[in-house]
């Protein structure tokens, strides 16, 4: 493999580099006012309840540091939850609760920790320790996903997601991101995690990465990568498109889990969706993104939408 | 039309930024690089005669006023014992000196510095024609004038070529018989000054001295001048060359050059001498009264002068910020860090501002790891961090001074609140995403600063941002165009090299 490409190379294939996409896509469709919607997770939320859109439990939120002696009493008769920051960001400060053992809390990896860590934890959530710009926060308390049992296999540990960009209200790409040993369980591609690009139109793996290079097999679970194909996929491309509607932004990543008993669920948004996801495909943005700027009137309904893209040539 | 809007505004910042900058060259003559020197003439003109005895004494000076061409920035008589001013009167500057009584042979000095300066040029004011006495002609030399005139006129079409026909006639070997007849006993500018008289051209007589360089009991030179298309033109009255303005500097027009009074035998002769000047330091000793001069920087207080000096260096630096950023794809811990940074090594120098940086950071981050121990909250956790700083930088500048390096008393130049921001970035950084990420933006931040350093400790630079404040709007709308480049950043070459030609 080349150390370098070149300009040429990437311009002809239609990678969307940063500065495009900061200049061309995100401050020209992305509205300033309304990032607070994707940038605070409960607000995500609660907008996502409003639109009928799927998205794990929400159990409580704790916003003052008064609040927190009460944890142990709103944490009675839940065994398996999420602690995690409305405003952190690339997976920052989230505490997976997976089973309870009389008095300790069992994290997702094993370790048994008490309530004094799980206060602890909160307290460094509300002074804004994973906050973006370490402004104070207020902590969720929401269901625990279990992952669909074949997307599972293909993980270590974690929750596979997967992250489809919306463009306009049309989805152009999507990834599935698999966490790994050297990523610690978490699905940032940066942090070592496997990505999986994913054809839009059936749904079947078309390309691996790791690390920036490709892959046939997840380096811990061994699994063939190609053999993946997502079920209900129709229905996980509408939830995502209705995020449109929801949020008003026209450029737009959605994080998207399949819970085993509720099916696709939001997780989070992002206003600023990275480029990697290029990588993952083997295919440039660009194109598909001058297509859909070509739409002169976005189409109302979500399902006509996909059913537009699902029967472009240009995927 | 948003697009078209912008490129206006960029290019009008571009182009405001370069036409005051030129206009202040032009006016001021502060020169574009640095370290230029101007020729500079120093003239000094000694007067001396002998006293009469308990008379009081009157010394008047004819003395160089506007002259065009030149600039007088320094002007200065040194005489023990007299009373000295300059008063200007309708058509002349004078020098005076006064004294109740003097015994024996006097001399006074009067000094004056002149660089060359062509910004006003262009026209010239038809100020003031002095009467001169008319001269008498016999019949023999009425002809011989005739003779002369009728063949200049002959010859020329204008005012400047008849006045430089005349002069070479009186040069010109065929007419020897006529020209020595007129000169036989008046002075050869008087009689050519008279003959253009007559003739209509407006003519004078000039005195100046031919600048050259170490000349001493100089006398002054007569020259001719007229004026012709709206300026005064300048011939030698022995061989009509022109245009020698650059070696002759006009010290009295009509008038006499020295009055007297109370005193016998005055005498003046002149020395002079080329000296160099920063070209800088003699734009700044004349031009604090145009408007640039009013309008500058150099207007302020000194103290406050060098703070701005800093300050308008930073825009150069924030440039070179946005290039690393935008086009190279460079991380930083902390957009504008690695320019403040920057800013503290102009005054560490390069070398010990970085040793010292890195110092800080590294004890900074020990003791930081040390606090994500005792779980504090962020407020109270970064104002712990700023009094470590504060104290590792206290102890560096002791120790520092103990030991005998200066640099150490510098160490206190460090923007401490962005210290201690960067080791508070860089220790949740190292926890949350690991060392090498650490690294990565640690060093990528002082690449940025370093590079940035060097560009604004150049003298170029320093020299333009500082002389010439309104290049920052070049430096602005650069910016702005960066704000709106979609190519790619020279790092996604390697992000994407996965992607290549099939």
């Amino acid at each position: 493999m080349p150390f370098l490409t070149s300009f040429k190379t990437l311009k002809r294939l239609g990678i969307l580099g940063m500065n495009a996409r900061n200049v061309n896509y995100i401050s020209k469709y992305n509205d300033r006012k309304l990032y607070p919607l994707v940038d605070d997770k409960l607000k995500t939320k609660l907008l996502a309840q409003k639109a009928g859109i799927n998205t794990p439990k929400l159990f409580f939120t704790l916003s003052r540091q008064h609040d927190v002696g009460e944890l142990q009493k709103r944490l009675e008769g839940l065994n398996a939850f999420v602690l995690k920051p409305a405003r952190g960001s690339g997976g920052k400060g989230i505490m997976v609760i997976a089973s309870r053992e009389k008095e300790l809390f069992v994290k997702a990896n094993g370790e048994k920790v008490s309530v004094e860590v799980l206060m602890r934890h909160v307290t460094n959530i509300l002074a804004g320790l994973y906050s973006l710009s370490g402004t104070p926060d207020v902590a969720i308390c929401e269901d625990l996903i279990i992952a669909d049992s074949l997307l599972k296999s293909y993980s270590y540990e974690g929750v596979p997601d997967i992250r489809i960009i919306i463009f306009r209200g049309y989805p152009v790409m999507a990834m599935l991101r698999l966490a790994t040993k050297l990523s610690d369980g978490k699905a940032n591609l940066h942090q070592g995690a496997v990505g999986v690009g994913i054809n839009l139109q059936n749904a079947q793996a078309s390309h691996a990465v790791m690390e920036q290079s490709k892959v046939l097999v997840h380096p811990d679970t061994k699994n063939k990568l190609s053999e993946i194909e997502i079920a209900n996929w129709h229905e996980l491309l509408e939830l995502a498109c209705k995020c449109y509607e929801m949020t008003k932004l026209g450029y737009l990543g959605a994080d998207i889990v399949i819970d085993q008993n509720r099916g696709p669920m939001l997780l989070e948004l992002n206003a600023r969706p990275g480029l990697s996801i290029q990588v993952a495909n083997a295919t440039g943005l660009v194109p598909r993104l001058k297509e859909i700027e070509k739409i002169k009137e976005i189409d109302p309904d979500p399902k006509n939408r996909i059913d537009f893209v699902l029967r472009q040539n240009w995927f | 039309m948003i697009k078209y809007t912008f490129y206006f505004i960029v290019s009008a910042l571009i182009a405001l930024g370069c036409f005051i900058a030129y206009e202040r060259h032009y006016h001021t003559q502060i020169p574009f690089v640095p370290g230029q020197s101007k020729s500079v003439w120093l003239i000094e003109a000694k007067v001396e005669f002998e006293p009469e005895k308990k008379t009081p004494i009157l010394v008047s000076l004819n003395i160089p006023d506007k002259i065009p061409g030149y600039k007088i920035f320094f002007e200065q008589s040194s005489s023990a014992g007299y009373g000295f001013s300059v008063v200007h009167d309708a058509t002349q500057k004078r020098a005076q000196w006064s004294i109740r009584e003097a015994s024996s042979k006097q001399t006074l000095f009067y000094k004056i510095q002149i660089a060359q300066d062509q910004s006003d040029a262009t026209s010239q004011a038809l100020e003031y024609l002095p009467q001169y006495p008319e001269i008498i002609w016999t019949k023999a030399e009425e002809l011989a004038k005739q003779d002369l005139l009728q063949k200049a006129l002959a010859r020329s079409s204008n005012d400047e070529t008849l006045t430089r026909e005349l002069i070479k006639l009186f040069s010109s070997v065929s007419m020897q018989e006529s020209s020595s007849l007129l000169l036989l006993n008046k002075k050869r500018v008087d009689v050519i000054n008279a003959i253009l008289n007559e003739a209509g051209v407006k003519s004078r007589v000039a005195m100046g001295l031919l600048l050259e360089d170490a000349r001493r009991n100089q006398s002054l030179t007569p020259m001719i001048e007229i004026y012709h298309q709206d300026r005064w033109m300048l011939f030698d009255a022995m061989t009509a060359k022109q245009n020698i303005e650059k070696d002759f500097f006009l010290w009295q027009r009509g008038g006499s050059l020295i009055e007297l009074v109370g005193g016998s035998n005055a005498k003046v002769s002149f020395s002079m001498v080329e000296q160099n000047m920063p070209a800088l330091e003699l734009a700044m000793a004349h031009y604090d009264d145009s408007v640039f001069g009013l309008f500058s920087i150099h207007s302020l207080p000194i103290e406050e002068q060098s703070i701005f000096k800093m300050l308008l260096l930073l825009p150069m630096g924030a440039l070179i910020t946005v290039l690393m950023r935008l086009l190279i794809g460079i991380r930083t811990s902390g957009t504008f860090m690695p320019v403040l940074i920057a800013m503290a090594f102009l005054q560490t120098t390069l070398l010990p501002g970085l040793i010292t940086f890195i110092m800080i950071v590294a004890v900074g981050l020990m003791i930081r790891s040390y606090l994500s121990h005792l779980n504090l909250l962020l407020v109270s956790r970064i104002a712990t961090t700023i009094i470590i700083v504060i104290f590792i930088i206290v102890t560096a500048s002791v120790v520092g001074h103990n030991l005998g390096f200066n640099t150490g008393m510098t160490v206190a130049v460090f923007p401490i609140i962005i210290l201690a921001w960067t080791i508070e970035r860089m220790s949740i950084l190292w926890e949350e995403d690991g060392a090498k990420e650490v690294l990565i933006q640690g060093f990528g931040s002082l690449f940025v600063a370093t590079i940035a350093y060097l560009v604004m400790q150049s003298t170029l630079i320093g020299h333009l941002s500082f002389n010439f404040p309104e290049l920052n709007l070049i430096v602005l709308a650069l910016m702005m165009l960066m704000g709106r480049y979609t190519g790619y950043r020279l790092f996604e070459l390697y992000r994407f090299r996965e992607f290549k030609d099939n």
